[in-house]
């Protein structure tokens, strides 16, 4: 990792701002680092000269924004002008949108560049970034004394392997499920996936339209902050965007928790997770007590059946989601040989992998008649019962704190059992299906040397407390360790 | 001619059956130059694929916004139908494939629909008010429409066209309160017309802005509902009212020779007359409905609904009542309120002064035989509703007759000239000068003193003739009242 590669976007900004070093300088180095790690098959694109056109446009003065001539990775799922972008799915393949997601032009606009795609489970769905039509991407991390590959987790999986790798100062994610927050953890940063409605779902291939929502993964809260608040914003073009004020996160970072109470699930105490995820749990609440806040325990009674819940709800919004991929306008066409029903299997047959397979076959069965009321209607109702559990827990609480994963970082290969998958994500599912705001902040690393995660979970729109939370934690456990360059 | 109070009733070998006919009307809103759910322009006849936006397109990641327009024109065709608006309702996905559908679903509303029950009333013969009816209105909904495919492009291929995918329908759903083809028609008209008042929708079902699915279904009078079947995309009046002529004949055939309809889709042939089965119900879809994730329920505040309200035009029941009030005929009354483009010329005819009963007279007789001959719809009548109001007004006040006012009429539409110039131009006003009556009065008696002798003798309808002799002679300016008047002096004095 170059000097430049090795700084928070916060030194980076500041850095060109002083002129201590150029814009261009910082942009032909991550271009360089991003050249230099195929191995990892964190790209699917790579966009070097994006890069550089930010960086002249900061050193030129032409753009002065809060990401003046800052790189970054956007994950594949975000349409970008021109530059392929496919939802790590085959079915995509070589399709260049003529448009701009919201997003991706707001941090544009904040003057960020491109460094490239990053890729991901085929269309957010997956917990290891195993289910890429390019490929697993290999996580930086290895376990002590080990050269077996690791997942950088999923969806998000190459945003994650891009900034711990320093092959991205940060990167966008989406979170449907936990696909910012899981891939946080197993890779040791932050990331935070905003209120339901903050970043505006323009332009993002959707999953799960009432989950989806984009977020920043970087190294450190500050840069989370810096870039939630360039992506964020109203968007008339995205009827769920929350028409509400940007928040300035950075300017009022504080890891002061006095008065601040700390919500502690008893519901999250789950059995077989692993002994060294629990006494992080506990360093955690430690932590938070030093930085000034008083731990309640909570209860959010409903949280055993928030995975049941999220794998009817998402799969069912996926199912109708999906069916756009037909072969007839856009995107691979297989044409068959039984008309327009025969092109539209073997498209989606050897367009779409297995899990995206697995997940259109589940919602279009709860979804049928004769299973809809058994299935969806109640899963609308128990997700009703879940957000209310939240909103009780807030009236006694400030701030939330679980674990974020049940596990650090698995070998590629090593899960083949999707349901042992899908658990991946059991701590971080209730805070997709109430819409709040919730953050992974790595914690320690485990015996095997890797990282291990905390998850903050905060009430709607209040992800200043979120922050402040992550904040006081990033400072406690003193976490700067960094993958080992082995690529 | 049957009465049209007699009920409907088709006549089979096991006696008579009556037939049970719903409508379900899709009315595009045209009133709004953009879809529903985009920004995209809606033009008729455009050439393929130019009137369509990325999410039309369905492109990744795209968004649909629902366009306030287009939910406003609804509220007030709601409105207008005399319905509960539900100020909250909800859009939902109807799933299916086929290459018209970009989305692979089409967003509608199936659970809570933006307009609750209503009713509209029919008058199944304009002449008379005693076949008035009303009929239920279920529910009005929104909803996007699909593309087109073409098949005659391509020897192995089918093309789609997109400039219709997204476009905004209402979808009108009817109570099954119809019971023969002419209220079928009626209803059909009616909705038409009040759709065309509110402005909502042009009615054009040439242009595929408004098309009906037909249910039928036939049982003994008075017996319970048979099963129906539901004839799609049928786009004239007339081809409404067929299918419910041939579909009831069809399915009382088919019960009577033993067999049972299935409740089923039909295509309706118009060039033969016959409507055939397009899939059962087995074959049905399972259209996996469920609450659009991309869109929030649409809430409507009292501003809203009050400003719908407030901006809705008078409707052709209350028109049509009015002009009964101002001594107009039923008829008449019921004719110039059918269509909106009639009623608001008729009413632009009344502030130009004319008096109403001899207008409404002058505009059904005079101007629609005109327009007729011309092949002319009200909006081309080339004399405008004030110049018409001017003729009216030399009639009324006598300074041309009604002969007179035909001629001058004629005139106009050839010229363009107001109806005063043309008179004083060619010297057409009214006689009522007696003495010169009566020097034409003894030239026409003293010419044919033959007839006057059988007048005398007991001939009295030769008066016409001594009448109409008088007037071709005065070149028809003389006023009649007094031609009357001085040769019943001569004749009969």
């Amino acid at each position: 990792m170059s000097e430049l590669t090795a700084k928070t976007i916060a030194d980076l900004r500041d850095g060109i701002r002083s002129r201590e070093f150029t814009a261009r300088e910082l942009a032909e180095a991550f271009n360089a680092a991003v050249a230099a790690a195929k191995t990892l098959n964190a790209y699917t694109v790579e966009t070097p000269e994006d890069a550089l056109a930010a960086a002249e446009a900061a050193d030129s003065g032409k753009s002065t924004g809060p990401l003046a001539g800052i790189p970054l990775g956007i994950k594949d799922l975000f349409a970008t002008k021109g530059v392929d972008t496919t939802a790590g799915s085959r079915i995509l393949k070589d399709f260049r949108p003529p448009y701009e997601s919201t997003v991706v032009a707001n941090l544009r606009k904040a003057g960020a560049g491109m460094l490239g795609k990053l890729n991901m489970d085929e269309f957010a769905m997956g917990s290891s970034n195993e289910t890429s039509a390019y490929g697993p991407v290999i996580s930086p991390w290895r376990r002590k004394g080990s050269n077996v590959g690791l997942t950088p987790g999923g969806s998000s999986g190459g945003s994650a392997a891009a900034v711990a790798a320093g092959i991205a100062p940060g990167a966008t994610g989406t979170d449907t499920g936990g696909s910012i927050r899981q891939p946080a953890a197993f890779a040791g940063i932050c990331g935070i996936k905003p209120t339901y409605g903050r970043c505006s779902r323009w332009g993002i291939v959707s999953f799960a339209s009432s989950l989806d929502q984009a977020g920043p993964m970087a190294r450190t809260v500050r840069d989370c902050a810096i870039l939630l608040e360039a992506m964020c914003g109203f968007d008339p073009k995205d009827s769920t965007s929350l028409d509400e004020p940007v928040p300035q996160w950075e300017a009022n970072l504080s890891s002061d928790l006095k008065v601040k109470r700390v919500g502690i699930p008893k519901e999250y105490r789950i059995d077989g997770v692993p002994s060294e995820i629990n006494a992080l749990w506990d360093r955690g609440i430690e932590w938070l007590k030093d930085a000034g806040a008083t731990p309640v325990e909570i209860s959010l009674p409903h949280t055993k059946y928030a995975l049941p819940t999220y794998y009817i709800i998402a799969p069912a919004e996926a199912s109708s989601n999906l069916a756009r991929y037909d072969g007839v306008r856009y995107g691979l066409r297989v044409t068959g040989d039984d008309g327009l029903n025969g092109m539209y299997s073997a498209t989606r047959a050897e367009g779409f992998g297995a899990e995206v397979k697995r997940r259109v076959m589940i919602g279009t069965y709860v979804l049928s008649a004769g299973f809809y009321d058994a299935y969806f209607t109640k899963a609308q109702k128990v997700r009703a019962l879940i957000k209310q559990d939240f909103r009780k827990a807030f009236e006694q609480c400030d701030v939330i704190l679980t674990p974020t994963a049940p596990s650090a970082a698995f070998g590629i290969g090593e899960k083949t059992d999707p349901l042992a998958m899908y658990l991946n994500d059991v701590f971080a599912v209730p805070a997709s299906l109430a819409g709040l705001p919730a953050m992974g902040v790595p914690g320690g690393l485990d015996d095997q040397g890797l990282p291990l995660g905390l998850h903050l979970i905060g009430n709607e729109l209040d992800e200043q407390t979120v922050f402040n939370a992550g904040l006081a934690i990033e400072e406690r456990a003193g976490f700067t360790a960094r993958p080992e360059k082995w690529w | 001619m049957a009465d049209a109070a007699a009920p409907y009733r088709i006549q089979g070998e096991t006696g008579e059956w009556e037939v049970v006919v719903g409508l379900e009307v899709h009315a595009q809103i045209t009133a709004t130059a953009s879809k529903l759910f985009s920004g995209a322009a809606t033009a008729f006849g455009a050439e393929p694929n130019t009137q369509v936006s990325l999410v039309d397109a369905a492109m990744p990641g795209m968004l649909p916004v629902p366009n306030r327009e287009c939910i406003r024109q609804a509220v007030r065709t709601g409105m207008a139908l005399d319905a509960k608006i539900n100020k909250w309702s909800r859009f939902d996905r109807k799933n299916y494939f086929y290459a018209d559908l970009p989305q692979g679903y089409q967003i509608s509303q199936l659970y809570h629909p933006l307009v609750g029950e209503g009713e509209l009333e029919i008058l199944v013969d304009e002449k008379d008010e005693g076949s008035a009816k009303r009929i239920g209105i279920e529910r009005l909904h929104v909803e996007q429409d699909a593309g087109k495919l073409m098949h005659d492009q391509h020897a192995t291929m089918s093309y789609v066209d997109l400039n219709r995918a997204g476009v905004a329908l209402m979808e009108i759903v009817s109570r099954p309160d119809m019971r023969s083809p002419a209220e079928a028609g009626a209803y059909l008209r009616k909705l038409r017309s009040i759709l065309r008042y509110v402005g909502s929708c042009d009615g054009n079902m040439e242009e595929g802005s408004m098309r009906a699915d037909v249910n039928v279904s036939v049982r003994k009078p008075g017996g319970e509902l048979g099963t129906r079947t539901e004839t799609k995309n049928v786009n004239s009046v007339r081809f409404v009212m067929a299918v419910v002529e041939h579909e009831a004949k069809r399915q009382v055939e088919l019960l009577e020779s033993g067999g049972k309809v299935d409740q089923e889709t039909r295509l309706y042939d118009p060039d033969k007359n016959v409507t055939r089965s397009l899939r059962s119900k087995e074959d049905a879809h399972d259209y996996r409905y469920f609450p659009d994730p991309d869109l929030l329920p649409l809430e409507l505040d009292d501003v809203f609904l009050a400003e719908c309200r407030s901006t809705l035009p008078e409707l052709p029941d209350t028109k049509r009542k009015r002009y009964e009030d101002l001594g107009i005929t039923a008829y008449n009354a019921s004719v110039l309120t059918a269509e909106v483009e009639t009623a608001r010329w008729f009413d632009s005819l009344i502030d130009a002064g004319a008096e109403p009963k001899q207008a409404a007279n002058w505009v059904v007789a005079e101007l629609f035989g005109a327009l007729n001959r011309r092949g002319e719809g009200i909006e081309q009548s080339p004399v405008s509703p004030a110049s018409a109001a001017e003729l009216l007004g030399l009639v009324a006040d006598g300074t041309i007759s009604g002969t007179i006012a035909k001629q001058v009429f004629e005139i106009m539409l050839e010229t363009g000239k107001g109806a005063s110039a043309i008179v004083e131009e060619r010297g057409l006003k009214q006689t009522s000068d007696t003495g010169a009556i009566d020097a034409e009065v003894d030239k026409v008696l003293s010419a044919n003193a033959d007839k006057v002798a059988e007048y005398k003798g007991g001939k009295p309808q030769l008066f016409g003739f001594f009448v109409g002799q008088v007037m071709k002679a005065t070149g028809g300016k003389a006023n009649p009242k007094l031609v009357n008047e001085r040769l019943r002096a001569k004749l009969d004095g």
